[in-house]
């Protein structure tokens, strides 16, 4: 059985930004348990040097030139928006007032 | 005459490049029975006969002025509502997302407009494309055209359930860990997931973006072939896009011949875990194959065994990224608490609110996954499981074309039958994950009915890296072998849906 507490499931999901109830806090915790004994079988595959693939194809860097492109005008970045002004995304204060 | 809505992509085109018939008349057909039988399936999220028809109109005007422009110029489609339109409202199923028009046609979007193909509307499908069965959209459940109690399959159920009850001739999908073939062959059709890169994923919603891949949805093989010459090919946009062009399919299809080939049956996708019928079926499909005079020969993947351990690690670690995106601030749903909250309680809130219950176990998974500590046990063993799978694949390839598994372990399943069993979910996709995993092509074709309940089996054909062309032949070969048997292709035995 994993480890995975219902003060894990707060911590994780503090980390992720979601808010969660008490009652969801549970029951993720008895869920992920499940889930984390099933996929912890992956470490049982791997023994030895075996390199890691991240990605299916090779992967390089690609560049294009440096040259200025149309690009959204700000009212059509802005279209979407929750909230905005003077030509901004407007959000709630970043720090606490005290 | 068959009516226009139970004939194939490739029928309506030669149709309507023989001037036979117009988009508009096709595009309307379509429009009109997909408005009047969505209540039962919930196929689309969207649609609007506005934009449907004015791209059918532009199509017929192109063909007046005698530009054809493409090989299914005029046929309607429908796109899954992960891929960004400028025209709709893109909710990759999720409240999140509710009402979001985006700014930008995803490539593949706009490859289907410069192609003269009108877009009849946007498909249903798990939030984000988490989910086997549809039942993870915040937007209610689509349902299979066999039979509406059951499941279409998932992520993409919007655009499987569309497809087999004729509300659409053909359409996109994206495959993730089988979210076009699972559906596919739970629906009694055809889906093709392309090798990693083929297809531009500019304008997808990423879910985890070294395994997403979009990918063609059809009634038959020629079908999915055609959709797949028209939406692949190098996109700047993209960055693991493919430089190099893989070639044909259409002609894959039309040249198939079974001489010389040799297919591969996966010793761990062939014993247990399989519903009876589903077996018997596949039986079948390596008996007809036989007798054709094809060499059959057993493979061995033992890191098979591992695929859906690893792909439980590697899709939340990278879906938990990806999705950090959705934090009220540019786009999407904001809720802010009570009082004077701080940004990061107005985030919290907001995707407490916005994210269903399977996006939020998978984006907490994700970050376990990720955090330091756990990292190199989980998230690393599963990314050498990843290189196990590629040189497991690898060996088999050298001893035959391709290889055959079922698609899905069993025929759909009622809805409401797993949903509240993650690990129970998660089993629908062990045969069609390790081709996201390696990167391979994938498809779905039809072969035939379980005994046990009468619904639909599908047979998936795995070729290596960039030999889509290989995978189409065989899928081909076997179509032919069923529809010569059938008389017609297996979706034709689907009830006939009635508008109430």
């Amino acid at each position: 059985m994993s480890e995975i507490t219902p003060d894990t499931v707060r911590h994780l999901a503090s980390l992720a930004r979601i808010l969660v109830t008490e009652d969801e806090v549970e029951t993720l915790a008895k869920e992920l348990n499940v889930i984390v004994d099933a996929v912890a079988t992956v470490k049982k595959a791997v023994s030895g040097d075996i390199k890691a693939t991240s990605h299916p194809i090779p992967m390089a860097n690609v560049y294009r030139e440096d040259v200025v492109e149309p690009s959204l005008t700000q009212a059509e970045a802005l279209s979407g928006a929750p909230d905005s002004a003077d030509g901004r995304f407007r959000v709630a204060a970043i720090l606490d007032e005290d | 005459m068959t009516e226009l809505v139970f004939k194939t992509a490739a029928e309506i085109a030669d149709l309507i490049a023989s001037k036979e018939i117009s988009s508009q008349e096709v595009t309307k057909a379509f429009y009109d029975r997909a408005e009047a039988l969505n209540p039962q399936t919930n196929s689309y999220l969207y649609q609007s006969r506005e934009n449907a028809m004015a791209a059918a109109v532009s199509a017929d005007k192109a063909q007046a002025e005698g530009k054809i422009l493409s090989i299914l110029h005029g046929v309607p489609i429908a796109v899954k509502d992960n891929l960004t339109t400028t025209d709709a409202p893109t909710t990759s199923g999720s409240k999140i997302l509710e009402g979001w028009v985006p700014q930008y046609d995803a490539t593949v979007v706009k490859k289907l407009r410069a192609s003269g193909l009108p877009i009849l509307g946007k498909t249903n499908l798990d939030e984000f494309a988490m989910g086997s069965s549809t039942e993870y959209s915040a937007f209610g459940p689509s349902r299979n055209p066999w039979d509406l109690d059951r499941i279409p399959g998932g992520s993409g159920g919007g655009s499987s359930s569309a497809v087999a009850g004729h509300l659409a001739p053909i359409a996109i999908g994206s495959d993730t860990g089988g979210s076009i073939r699972y559906p596919a062959a739970v629906t009694g059709s055809v889906g093709a997931k392309p090798t990693y890169g083929a297809v531009s994923r500019y304008g997808l919603i990423a879910l985890a973006s070294s395994l997403d891949q979009i990918g063609p949805v059809s009634n038959t093989v020629l079908d999915s072939a055609l959709l797949q010459d028209v939406i692949s090919g190098h996109d700047p946009h993209d960055s693991t896009s493919l430089k190099d062009s893989l070639g044909s399919m259409t002609d894959a299809v039309k040249n198939a011949d079974v001489k010389g080939l040799r297919v591969g049956i996966v010793k761990q996708l062939s014993k247990d875990g399989f519903q009876p019928g589903v077996k018997a079926c596949f039986d079948d499909t390596i008996a007809k194959l036989t007798a054709q005079g094809v060499e059959v020969v057993e493979v061995d993947c033992p890191s098979f065994e591992y695929a859906i351990a690893a792909y439980y690690l590697i899709l939340p670690a990278e879906a938990s990224s990806n999705l950090a995106k959705f934090d009220s601030v540019r786009f999407g749903l904001r809720v802010a608490p009570e009082g004077n909250p701080t940004i990061e309680r107005v985030m919290a809130a907001t995707r407490e609110a916005g994210f269903g219950p399977e996006v939020k176990r998978r984006i907490i998974l994700g970050t376990y996954a990720l955090s330091s500590g756990y990292y190199d046990a989980y998230y690393g063993s599963a990314q050498k499981v990843r290189t196990l799978i590629q040189q497991d694949l690898e060996k088999a390839f050298s001893q035959v074309d391709v290889l055959l598994t079922p698609t899905a372990p069993t025929t759909a399943f009622k809805i409401g039958e797993k949903v509240n069993d993650p690990i129970a979910m998660y089993l629908n996709d062990v045969a069609t994950i390790p081709a996201n995993l390696a990167g391979i092509p994938g498809m779905s074709v039809p072969n035939g009915l379980a005994q046990e309940d009468g619904l639909p089996s599908g047979v998936q054909i795995l070729a290596p890296a960039m030999q889509d062309a290989q995978m189409y032949r065989v899928g081909a070969i076997i179509e032919k072998l069923y529809t010569d048997e059938w008389g017609s292709p297996l979706i034709a035995k689907a009830p006939k849906l009635e508008v109430k």
